[in-house]
């Protein structure tokens, strides 16, 4: 399995240019993620969380700043990173092929790479989705499994392509409250069978400190590294984590940092935190 | 087993209110219009009653003829159907190149509204034979469709498939036939499908135009020498069968686009 998947993130910026008015997105961020660290990015609406998120998994470009992963450059301006499965994004709707079974979807990426055969990718993905709880929906087609299911269904194609970091943004979002919960534990079930690095966006506080090694919290636009708070709750974690003195600390900390970013979001006519 | 499975589907389709009120639907309609030749509505003077048509059916159909007017006629539709599906290519070709829409979608819509018997004329006399004739404005009557559906099928492509699908490693080739054909093909079936209702109005308009005194009789012929001889059940059985032959080979279109675009009828 893969290693490595340390981010060093130096003075990113990206200014829009549309039609000649700069809209700064992001200014001089900066900030580390060690190999296997969860890390979680919460910040007001449009304050670049997406951005980065897209900048790093080559959908999108910087216009200064660079980043880079295990030490070699990933991109810098005017370098065109081509997005990979050594970043792999979860997207915040789902990208499931619909006209695929399970089973293509959770494969598709090692095929597709031409790195396993299709039996042998079949027979991992196989292993995986029993281990994960989804044994027996290999051969049904993504519509046919509830919103939950398939968000697990993604996780475990994420994780198929063996990436060095994942890129989750906002995966939840989408979901009822009760299924979300349920999802967090099933993310981190999944993160401690493979450490890998997670750069997570969201705007659910609750979400971020339940998973997080560190929370990042971002200013409102330009958005830039405002406070970085760490996790120390004991892994492996459930939801009796979220009843601990020491969460509501940590939830205090976090909710403090935020909410003047976002009330600043707010008088800057901003939408607010959504 | 599939022999069960077969029963069962027949039976449920046997039992469905849907086929009933079809059923209905299709008495309803003759009742009402026996009913209004038995009034004699003004009107209708010229339409015989449907017993009149049934009597004018059964005798139509025992003849060579009519089934020669039929096979001509679906020949020719089948003909000009297979390479109107040249429109899928072209449709995708839209919707993938840039270049390739900035340099032909301009011709292609000022020829696009262009209605298919305004082509006649210039086909009679470009072409050598009727057949190339008839078959070339089918061919003009529904290739535009079937590249506008499939192009606006590629156009609503979800960028997420394509940006998961490129995550994930995929070359351009493995985007095109993983992601953008399957999810272009519900709009590749309808446009097949609409295609398919369009032949068959253009072939018994083309026919009825150019295949008099010349060519090979189809049913558009057929009818056109019915009206001149004043043979008005001949007209109507004409009618009838022109629709349900274009209803067969619609439904045929719409199984093959069911069944390849399964993946859609889950939930």
């Amino acid at each position: 399995m893969t290693q490595g998947g340390g981010l060093s993130i130096r003075n990113v910026g990206k200014v829009y240019d549309p039609e000649g008015i700069n809209v700064l997105a992001l200014q001089d961020f900066s900030f580390d993620i060690s190999p296997g660290e969860f890390c979680v990015v919460v910040g007001p609406s449009g304050c670049g969380k997406t951005t980065l998120l897209n900048i790093i998994a080559g959908f999108d470009t910087l216009t200064s700043g660079e980043i880079l992963m295990d030490g070699s450059l990933l991109t810098a301006p005017g370098k065109r990173l081509s997005p990979g499965a050594d970043r792999m994004v979860v997207f915040q709707h789902g990208a499931l092929f619909p006209w695929k079974t399970v089973l293509w979807n959770v494969t598709c990426g090692p095929v597709l790479q031409g790195r396993l055969a299709r039996a042998e990718a079949e027979a991992q993905a196989r292993r995986l989705l029993s281990r994960t709880g989804l044994a027996g929906i290999e051969e049904q087609y993504p519509e046919e499994l509830s919103s939950g299911m398939r968000r697990r269904v993604e996780l475990v194609r994420a994780l198929m392509n063996d990436p060095k970091v994942l890129l989750l943004d906002e995966p939840f979002r989408a979901l009822d409250a009760l299924t979300r919960g349920v999802m967090h534990e099933h993310l981190l079930e999944l993160y401690d069978l493979a450490r890998k690095t997670v750069f997570f966006i969201t705007h659910d506080l609750e979400e971020a400190i339940f998973l997080a090694d560190r929370v990042v919290v971002m200013t409102t636009r330009p958005g830039r590294v405002k406070k970085v708070i760490d996790i120390d709750l004991p892994r492996p974690r459930d939801h009796h984590v979220l009843t601990t003195a020491r969460y509501g600390e940590l939830e205090e900390e976090v909710l403090a940092a935020v909410e003047e970013e976002a009330r600043k979001a707010f008088e800057t006519g901003e939408r607010e935190l959504a | 087993m599939r022999l069960a499975a077969w029963s069962r589907r027949v039976r449920r389709t046997a039992t469905s209110a849907g086929l009933w009120r079809g059923v209905a639907g299709i008495a309803l309609f003759f009742a009402v219009w026996e009913a209004a030749s038995l009034v004699k509505l003004p009107f209708l003077r010229h339409v015989p009653a449907p017993h009149i048509v049934l009597e004018s059916v059964v005798q139509t159909i025992q003849t060579s003829a009519y089934w020669s007017a039929v096979y001509i006629s679906a020949k020719r539709v089948a003909i000009g159907y297979v390479i109107v599906l040249l429109g899928v290519p072209i449709g995708l070709a839209f919707g993938v190149s840039r270049l390739f829409k900035y340099t032909f979608f301009p011709v292609f819509e000022t020829l696009r509204p262009i209605p298919p018997l305004a082509w006649v004329p210039l086909s009679i006399l470009v072409w050598p034979t009727m057949e190339m004739t008839v078959i070339s404005v089918i061919f003009l009557g529904s290739f535009f469709t079937v590249v506008i559906n499939v192009l606006g099928g590629v156009e609503t492509l979800d960028i997420r498939y394509v940006r998961a699908a490129v995550s994930m490693g995929a070359r351009p080739w493995q985007v095109f036939w993983k992601v953008v054909l399957p999810a272009a093909s519900p709009s590749i079936f309808i446009g097949a499908a609409i295609a398919m209702g369009l032949t068959w109005e253009i072939v018994v308009a083309a026919e009825m135009v150019s295949s008099i005194g010349s060519g090979q009789a189809g049913l558009g012929a057929m009818m056109w020498q019915a009206y001149v001889g004043g043979v008005i059940p001949l007209i109507i059985t004409a009618m009838i069968s022109i629709g349900l032959a274009g209803l067969i080979f619609s439904a045929l279109i719409w199984q093959i686009g069911a069944y390849a675009t399964r993946w859609r009828r889950v939930t």
